[in-house]
């Protein structure tokens, strides 16, 4: 199984500013001064190896998407965000445009994770069929209200694929794309929905816009088992620590250090920090995932937990 | 969990030990709470001496960041101080070093929060 993200940004979209590319290449330039660096094969080698990646790349500003490559021919997705659109389009460029099969997970249908379906094209196509599973009753109103007038000028109803619905019930499995899938109720505002997904012994476990109460033993122990043995927990961790424990306490985010905490527990293998705070420049997400990993280090025990930080186009093979 | 105490004029440091995490974050909370109860405008201040502690969870910082909020509530001050070198990372990390105020050692708290308490810790 492989796991791609196509959008990692929590709360709202965002884009690089001016000031920040020409940080970038400001920095960029001073460390490629006397380097001779003169042909592009040279460069490239020199951005690849030598740049910070918060030089190099972009963690990148789509809200929430990521897909899961299995070994059938469906496509599988968790959430509909900004970063679906850039999954459609990639994949009519290099795939065509019709016969493609879509199922959809969703966490919950709050803005950021909806708000790529109007723009996702292979849904305009006849042809294509798109399941969009979830455990919320409001499933199929949250994507046919946003896609209408006055917040959309073009309707649902234009829409040609052949699109349903199917509402999942949390702690019971499903057989779904040759997946083994349950989903768990996270705590959130409105709810939402954390996935278990199993195929030939992987497990990717996609628990995003989730907080975690640490002084609810029982409800972090059942979060534990949910984590077991994972391949792949990609784990919101929008806020800190402090934060998410004091001013933005309810407000539904988890923060790397319980992500740590309970992929430790859990003794799960890879710890992915996502649903990026917007605010945070790429840098400031750099310095999070080394901290982190710094975190992991001084506090682990017999098991090793690999931490990552996911961006826009990231794509971990389990 | 064993919670040392010791008076220094209207301060009280307080010393926990050990590890504070899933396993024993409630003893702890359950510990504190006598001690916090004291604290108020006019009245006790508190530091926690966190030496002897060699590991804290989230849970624990919890622990800690809700006697700050119980403290504030009475007019009080509470500070920590004295952290092991991991346990100063986890604060960092975390970014508890923001909210809590947090001082290198015991006597910096003391004199931060009371000059009779620091006085009276140094004449001990």
């Amino acid at each position: 199984m492989r796991v791609r993200f196509w959008g990692t940004r929590g709360s709202i979209p965002v884009a690089m500013t001016s000031a920040e590319v020409q940080r970038k290449l400001v920095t960029a330039l001073v460390a490629a001064a006397g380097r001779g660096l003169d042909t592009a094969g040279k460069a490239r080698a020199f951005v690849e190896n030598e740049l910070e990646f918060s030089v190099s790349h972009t963690f990148g500003g789509n809200s929430s998407c990521v897909q899961l490559e299995t070994d059938g021919p469906d496509y599988v997705l968790c959430d509909l965000g900004s970063g679906a659109r850039a999954f459609g389009h990639s994949l009519l460029a290099t795939r065509g445009p019709s016969g493609h099969r879509f199922h959809v997970f969703m966490s919950h249908l709050h803005w950021d994770h909806i708000m790529g379906f109007p723009f996702f094209m292979p849904a305009y196509l006849p042809g294509n069929h798109v399941t969009i599973y979830g455990c919320h009753d409001t499933l199929e109103e949250a994507f046919r209200r946003q896609n209408r007038a006055p917040s959309f000028p073009v309707d649902f109803s234009r829409m040609e694929a052949r699109i349903e619905f199917v509402r999942l019930e949390p702690e019971r499995s499903y057989d779904i794309a040759g997946l083994r899938v349950r989903a768990k109720l996270q705590h959130h505002g409105g709810d939402s929905y954390g996935y278990r997904l199993e195929q030939r012994g992987k497990v990717v476990v996609y628990s995003t816009d989730s907080e975690h109460k640490q002084d609810e033993p029982e409800a972090v122990k059942a979060f534990v088992e949910f984590f077991r043995d994972a391949d792949l927990v990609i784990f919101d961790a929008q806020y800190s620590l402090a934060d998410a424990v004091s001013v933005k306490e309810d407000w539904g985010h988890s923060s790397n250090v319980v992500g740590v905490e309970m992929c430790q527990l859990a003794r799960a293998r890879r710890l992915c920090l996502y649903h990026h705070e917007p605010i945070f420049d790429d840098e400031r997400i750099a310095r999070l995932l080394a901290e982190t990993r710094r975190l992991e280090e001084i506090t682990r025990g017999d098991h090793r937990v690999e931490v990552w930080a996911a961006y826009d186009g990231l794509e971990i093979a389990l | 969990m064993e919670l040392a105490a010791k008076r220094f004029a209207d301060t009280v440091a307080l010393f926990p030990a050990g590890r504070i995490d899933h396993a024993t974050a409630d003893s702890f909370k359950a510990a504190l709470a006598p001690h916090l109860a004291a604290v108020a405008a006019g009245r006790d201040r508190a530091v926690i001496d966190l030496a002897g502690v060699e590991y804290i969870s989230s849970v624990g910082l919890r622990v800690l960041i809700l006697a700050s909020k119980q403290v504030k509530a009475q007019g009080g001050a509470l500070a920590v101080a004295d952290l092991q070198p991991v346990v100063r990372e986890i604060f960092e990390i975390s970014r508890f070093n923001l909210v809590l105020e947090v001082f290198p050692t015991l006597r910096e708290a003391l004199a931060k929060l009371s000059p009779a308490a620091l006085a009276a810790f140094e004449s001990a």
